[in-house]
């Protein structure tokens, strides 16, 4: 295979410690090597240029049934958008609800070698692997739902951790999942009685068990099983005034607990979009930023990490498998509104929103998602993401980090919000003059995010060994002063390498790569009563067969990469 | 203001796009820049050259050039496609997309034209001296957001599905229309000087449908309220005026709930 040598670049790495040194890096056979392993290596100048390992992004949803109804559902959203095939590009098109070709060629295009779809209904995990199968470039992983599963709501209820953990483990491996994702823990479930939790002790009707139950019961299952990632979770009362009490509420659930993982993740639990929980007030009128007070809680606890949820002003598509929000959203803005149950396991919603900077509440929430990465002590625990597309498509991620790098930039959009002074009044965002650094930038994307995930060993870092997945960008942090060369930079790498291959150059894709996909295969005792509760259930309740239900490798999954781990000690 | 004349040559074997024939895309150019300006034909890109003779030159703006397209152009999709300025005539009939997306300017068409014209029109003039197809001023496929300003004036008749999730300005047809008027519509005026036949005003939430003529069917979701002495696009009579759409949400203004509009003249 080729051997690059990437020359003179500004390296950001934070897993080495490099802070914009002249670093040379070396890739041969698909992985990041020591210089001198190099025999016959193109030589890759990247003198004035930025160079970080590819990104690894945490939370996003880029592939499933749900995704793929959003594109059905806005044809309007690929009007103008479309881009012919050229080379080994296909034709690729929308925004807020990309076609899978899009996806893989915008992320490589940002520099970003690793995606995590976050949230996968088992019922429909080949749907979703056939997606992520089409989506070339990116190494993509999908996290099943799982707090609002009937066979998880039923052994919980009664304590039983080591039958949720064998589910668990049965539940991974059929539908090849990577991570335990929860989705308004129990409030989903209500919602098939028209119900809701509203907070984490709020009874699920039927089952009898609360929020904080089946979090908690489900953190414990993931770290018996010793998981690579951490519980990944979105908690209840998502995007209501005042909820950011229910957010430390679920923090607290989690104080004193320590992963048990052998992959280097520091941390319990992941809660995701906290920019979406973050709210003060009690109406949208004197709804206010609490970021300060979300993120004093963060910085004081090593055992969780969080992920952004960035509003970008833009119009997009909402998603979410949390059904009564969704609900909630077209009766607040009256647009199209879908919705769907998926039988024992969870349900989801869609509706299209205009995040519009002439509105007071929008401006508050784009505040808010700067203000917890700016208030940050520790950005190894703090992700950037937009929650794509939920706060707005990932292909912002180049603009929310202007936001993030430049105060200028910051005030220039608040100058350009309608309601600017007000939004100023409510949030804290005037009152922050920090501006983040490349480095930082390099642990929100890169390093963090792959050490939370579990995969640190693979990816976020540019030590030797790990995979050769290199961006290079056409920003020189010694010499730019003007924030739009962050965005224009970042947003169109000149390099990007995946697993030692060239696949982009000068913005333009080179190479379909050889994308795989991920998922943890974890061994547990043989458990008689869950696999017989599993065939009962297929028995009685499902729609399909077991045998119908299986994602097998072989047909459905391209390059799949088994995570294997032993918990059956 | 200058003056580009498009002469067909030959029918396209294929229906072309055309939505770079626009006073903007035309102002500062000579005949031979545009006439290689491209258009597509099924999924092969030509010039427009390929199609007409192109005689004179663009203004130095948009709103400096007219352009004049001499003959019948039915196979030629999206004339006048999102211009903001300056005048098209079309002396004959034309293919769907006429105008769509249209923000300022002038289009008159001598014939007729076909379906989606004015689609998401948000300023401008456009006047069909012939007939109208479906979706006139109506929103795209799944938008939301239809005809927000500007006007459209049919002198023949229209389809079916006119002004479709309409949020502002005023469509006129001089003759009859077909099912489906305002479907969803949140704003604007649809004037309709001969004959409707049913599912006029469904599902709007707000806005006002005149119809000169008849309705076969009226949609339950309207009611009666009183007569009315109207003025409506220059001919002053006393029109049955029903409140509507019952089953749709309204919204209030100082207290008074708004309901979309339907004025029939006796």
């Amino acid at each position: 295979m080729a051997e690059y040598l990437i020359k003179n670049g500004f390296v950001f790495d934070p897993v080495l410690g490099i802070n914009g040194d002249k670093t040379d890096i070396a890739i041969k056979d698909g992985k990041i090597v020591e210089s001198t392993a190099l025999s016959s290596a193109t030589v890759i100048d990247a003198a004035g240029k930025t160079v970080m390992a590819g990104g690894v992004d945490v939370h996003a949803h880029v592939a499933g049934p749900k995704v793929n109804a959003g594109r059905n559902f806005r044809p309007e959203d690929k009007l103008f958008t479309y881009e012919s095939g050229k080379g080994v590009r296909r034709m690729a098109g929308g925004f807020s609800v990309p076609t899978t070709f899009k996806t893989g060629y915008s992320y490589a295009r940002m520099g970003y070698t690793t995606v995590m779809e976050a949230a996968m209904p088992p019922l429909y995990a080949r749907h979703t692997h056939e997606e992520m199968r089409d989506t070339p470039i990116i190494d993509e992983g999908a996290y099943p739902v799982f707090g609002n599963n009937w066979f998880v709501l039923e052994y919980l209820k009664n304590n039983e951790v080591e039958n949720t953990a064998a589910y668990i483990s049965w539940l991974l491996r059929t539908t090849k999942g990577y991570a335990v994702k929860i989705v308004n823990p129990g409030g989903t479930e209500a919602w098939g009685w028209g119900l809701n939790c509203n907070s984490v002790h709020d009874p699920v009707p039927y089952f009898d068990i609360t929020p904080a139950q089946i979090m908690k019961g489900l953190m414990e299952a993931n770290e018996y099983l010793k998981l690579p990632h951490s519980i990944h979770i979105h908690t209840n009362n998502l995007g209501n005034p005042g909820n950011y009490e229910t957010t430390l509420d679920t923090f607290k659930l989690f104080e004193g607990e320590k992963p048990k993982d052998e992959f280097g993740r520091q941390q319990v639990m992941h809660h995701t979009h906290v920019q979406f929980h973050s709210y003060g007030g009690d109406n949208w009128g004197n709804m206010e930023s609490k970021a300060d007070t979300i993120m004093d809680y963060v910085n004081a606890h090593d055992n969780l990490t969080i992920d952004i949820g960035q509003v970008t002003l833009d119009e997009t598509t909402t998603m979410t498998a949390d059904g009564p929000f969704e609900h909630h959203l077209t009766e607040l803005n009256h647009l199209k509104w879908t919705n769907r149950d998926v039988e024992l396991e969870t349900c989801a919603g869609i509706v299209p929103y205009v995040y519009s900077p002439n509105i007071k509440v929008c401006g508050i929430q784009w505040a808010i998602g700067l203000e917890l990465a700016l208030l940050a002590k520790d950005h190894m625990r703090v992700h950037l993401t937009t929650d794509h597309p939920n706060a707005g498509p990932f292909t912002r991620y180049p603009r929310v980090m202007k936001w993030l790098m430049s105060q200028k930039a910051r005030e220039a959009q608040l100058d350009a919000m309608k309601w600017g002074d007000k939004v100023r009044g409510q949030s804290l965002i005037s009152g922050i003059d920090r501006e983040l650094s490349l480095y930082e930038i390099a642990m929100m994307t890169r390093a963090g995010t792959a050490k939370c995930l579990g995969l640190a060993h693979m990816y976020g870092s540019l030590k030797p060994g790990l995979e050769g997945d290199v961006a290079v960008y056409d920003y020189n942090p010694e010499t730019a002063d003007d924030p739009e060369q962050i965005e224009r930079a970042f947003g169109n790498a000149a390099y990007l390498f995946k697993a030692g291959e060239m696949v982009v150059k000068d913005g333009e894709i080179l190479s379909n790569g050889r994308k795989r996909t991920l998922w943890v295969d974890v061994k547990v005792k043989e458990n008689p009563q869950v696999m017989r509760d599993v065939t009962e259930k297929f028995l009685k309740y499902y729609t399909v067969t077991q045998a119908n239900y299986e994602v097998h490798e072989e047909g459905y999954i391209r390059n799949p990469y088994r995570i294997e781990v032993d918990a059956t000690q | 203001m200058e003056t580009v004349t498009l002469t067909p040559r030959a029918q396209p074997e294929l229906y072309i796009d055309a939505e770079n024939v626009t006073p903007d895309a035309f102002a500062g150019k000579s005949a031979a820049e545009i006439e290689a300006i491209h258009v597509h034909e099924g999924n092969q890109t030509q010039m427009l050259g390929d199609y007409f003779t192109v005689s004179g030159k663009g203004g130095a703006t948009a709103a400096e050039t007219r352009i004049v397209i001499n003959g019948d152009v039915v196979r030629v999709k999206y004339l006048g496609m999102r211009m903001t300025a300056g005048e098209i005539e079309i002396k004959g009939s034309a293919d769907m997309y006429v105008g769509a997306w249209m923000e300022g300017g002038k289009i008159h068409v001598t014939g007729s034209v076909d379906a989606f014209a004015g689609t998401g029109m948000k300023g401008g003039d456009l006047i069909i001296d012939g007939n109208a197809g479906n979706y006139l001023g109506a929103a795209y496929r799944g938008d939301w957001r239809g005809m927000q300003s500007g006007t459209i004036r049919v002198k023949g008749n229209a389809g079916s599905d006119i002004g479709t999730f309409m949020n502002g300005g005023t469509i006129i047809i001089e003759g009859d229309v077909d099912v489906h008027v305002g479907t969803h519509a949140e704003g604007g005026t649809i004037i309709v000087k001969g004959n409707g036949k049913s599912k006029i005003g469904g599902q709007m939430v707000k806005g006002d449908i005149y119809v000169f003529g008849t309705i076969d069917v009226m949609m339950p979701g309207y009611i009666y309220r009183k007569d009315v002495d109207l003025e409506v696009d220059g001919t002053k009579a006393t029109f049955a005026h029903y409140e509507g759409d019952m089953g749709e949400r309204h919204g209030k203004r100082k207290g008074q709930v708004i309901y979309g509009n339907i004025y029939q003249k006796y």
